[in-house]
């Protein structure tokens, strides 16, 4: 039995906490995520879940709790937000070397400095290589339902690695809207109990975990690390298919929106892709071919799958909401185009950095994109590769 | 998007626009409406003017960004007039609805707006009845009343359950809220 409910990104996330019911939390709060973590820790002290909720004085210091949880057998959570997530560099690469199977709910806010408390992307972005699996969201009914299959996704035996579920700061975390959750013992189920194969606190069978790993191994281990992540899209998606049983919603690798027989698109994640729905539905309403694909599985990156689902296109812009000062455009555009090269595919490919710090990206801006893409295939010639939208002069 | 209502809220740090924009948000939802609320969040300072949305549609919602042409604007605060345009955006036939004591012409004029213009004294409606000068629930009422957004007895059912969670510490403050609301509900001319 689903129930409706109208309530903020942060409280349906804490929400998919408590039905989780993970057996530690150790979280730090840090705005935007902060409503997060206090709902949950409400839960907690009010005896809703079995967690142990551990307050550190750090975000440093909640994902070494985490990772120790984990390694101890436990099904561990934390969560955070831009300079909380960079806090956690050093041990994010911990977590996902050491293959413990941790959630994360991050709400994504723009990096220091200058310092801003608004949305971006360049929290998760700059932690894109750090192993962990990426996931967005459109809305803060996709974070709830990617949080939950995360779990099932990070503990599967072919995969073993820690899992980003990324919601955009303010823009999710903190508006209401309607949504979908499942009923508690649904989710029970689905999630299922976490047994680890290998753990700490295992007396039967006593192991070491993280010890000096040198020449001799340590590139064997980051091997298995690379034939775990390859494994991921397949997991995802048969998790997705068994989700789509008790929740009625599908998800896949990416969703794409208008894009069959659509000449030209934009590719984007994030809150941004519904906004980029209204312009794609208004240029349709024009007979402009347009159409989006919507990335949920970022990280690792399914190359072959978007290039096949651009491939037809006449042009294609790219969406970033973090900048890489390489001046080679953002992280989106970079893989994208990455993956069309390699399919050899014929299709302009332009990138627009936008949203940066917050600033609001409305639908005319992305129609605008459109118009630009428009102008790309009647003159076969790209004018600026690199643009930034919504910038003042 | 054709059913799609946009509304903006306009207060002072510390009046309830949030609130109000929340609560006309869980109530639409519990209607079977698909609805956004959310505020601005810049630098929140007590008294400083601040804004909040709502969307509120029969159709799926899906657009993330500020709203910018609202059909229907709240002012929770007279001062405000003479400090922002709450105008800004609105279509011809929009609405407005004001927290002042002053009547309907006047306000079209002082706004230069020649829409639908409503003014409802919230100041002293929540004085009297929850003891303290709250304008968010006597404009979730003018509100109401003003766009016929939803049923009024729907509504009120809805809001008291929404107030019966809200005020579970302090339950001695629900039946004033309700009161504030049923009487602007009542008073708010056009």
């Amino acid at each position: 039995m689903s129930n409706q409910v109208a309530l903020t990104g942060n409280e349906v996330m804490a929400q998919a906490m408590r039905q989780i019911n993970p057996d530690v939390v150790a979280a730090y709060p840090i705005t935007p995520q902060t409503a997060m973590v206090q709902v949950f820790s409400q839960f907690v002290a009010d005896g809703n879940v079995d967690t142990e909720y551990v307050t550190v004085e750090s975000e440093h210091s909640a994902m070494s709790a985490t990772v120790g949880a984990s390694a101890a057998g436990s099904r561990a959570m934390t969560a955070t937000a831009a300079n909380g997530l960079a806090l956690m560099w050093e041990i994010l690469y911990i977590a996902s070397g050491t293959r413990l199977p941790i959630v994360m709910p991050v709400v994504n806010r723009a990096l220091s400095g200058p310092i801003n408390i608004h949305c971006d992307h360049s929290d998760a972005m700059g932690a894109r290589d750090a192993g962990w699996i990426q996931f967005f969201a459109e809305n803060a009914q996709e974070a709830y339902d990617n949080a939950i299959q995360a779990v099932r996704i990070s503990e599967h035996e072919d995969v073993r690695l820690p899992s980003m579920v990324n919601l955009d700061g303010f823009i999710i975390s903190h508006a209401v809207e309607n949504l979908e959750i499942l009923a508690d013992d649904e989710v029970e189920e689905f999630v299922g109990e976490y047994h680890a194969d290998n753990y700490l606190l295992n007396s039967e069978s006593p192991i070491a975990v993280g010890p000096l790993d040198l020449q001799d191994f340590y590139f064997e281990h980051k091997m298995q690390q690379s034939v775990a992540v390859e494994n991921v899209k397949d997991v995802v998606l048969k998790v997705a298919e068994e989700y789509k049983g008790i929740s009625g919603r599908e998800y896949g690798l990416f969703e794409e929106y208008k894009l069959d027989d659509a000449e030209i698109a934009v590719v984007a994640l994030g809150s941004t892709t519904g906004t980029a729905k209204a312009a794609v539905d208004n240029l349709r309403e024009q007979g402009v071919k347009a159409g989006l694909l919507k990335i949920r599985l970022y990280r690792p990156f399914p190359a072959q799958e978007i290039a096949d689902a651009l491939k037809d296109l006449k042009a294609v812009a790219i969406l970033d909401r973090a900048e890489t000062f390489s001046t080679t455009g953002g992280p989106v555009f970079a893989d994208v185009k990455a993956a069309l090269y390699d399919i050899k595919a014929d299709v302009e490919a332009t990138n627009y950095i936008y949203g940066l710090g917050g600033r609001d990206i409305k639908v005319g801006e992305i129609e605008s994109v459109f118009t630009d893409l428009q102008q790309v295939v009647e003159t076969g010639n790209v004018e600026q590769t690199i643009n930034y939208l919504g910038v003042r002069e | 998007m054709t059913s799609l209502t946009e509304i903006r809220w306009h207060g002072r740090g510390g009046q309830g626009s949030k609130t109000a924009s929340i609560l006309l948000g869980k109530v639409a939802a519990k209607t079977g409406k698909n609805i956004q609320a959310f505020p601005e969040y810049g630098p929140e300072r007590m008294g400083a003017p601040v804004l909040a949305y709502n969307r509120i549609s029969e159709d799926k919602i899906t657009v993330h960004c500020q709203v910018t042409e609202p059909s229907t604007v709240a002012v929770l605060d007279p001062t405000l007039l003479s400090v922002v345009d709450v105008t800004d955006g609105v279509p011809a036939d929009g609405t407005i609805i004001v927290n002042t004591t002053e009547d309907g012409a006047e306000l079209k004029e002082k706004l230069g707006f020649d829409g639908d213009v409503w003014a409802v004294d919230a100041y002293g409606i929540s004085t009297e009845e929850i003891g303290a000068p709250f304008p968010n629930t006597p404009m979730l009422g003018a509100l109401i009343k003003a766009t016929g957004l939803l049923p009024y007895e729907g509504f009120l059912e809805e809001i008291k359950k929404e107030f019966e969670k809200k005020f579970a510490h302090k339950p001695e403050v629900v039946e004033g809220n309700l009161a504030s609301i049923e009487r602007a509900y009542q008073e708010v001319k056009n």
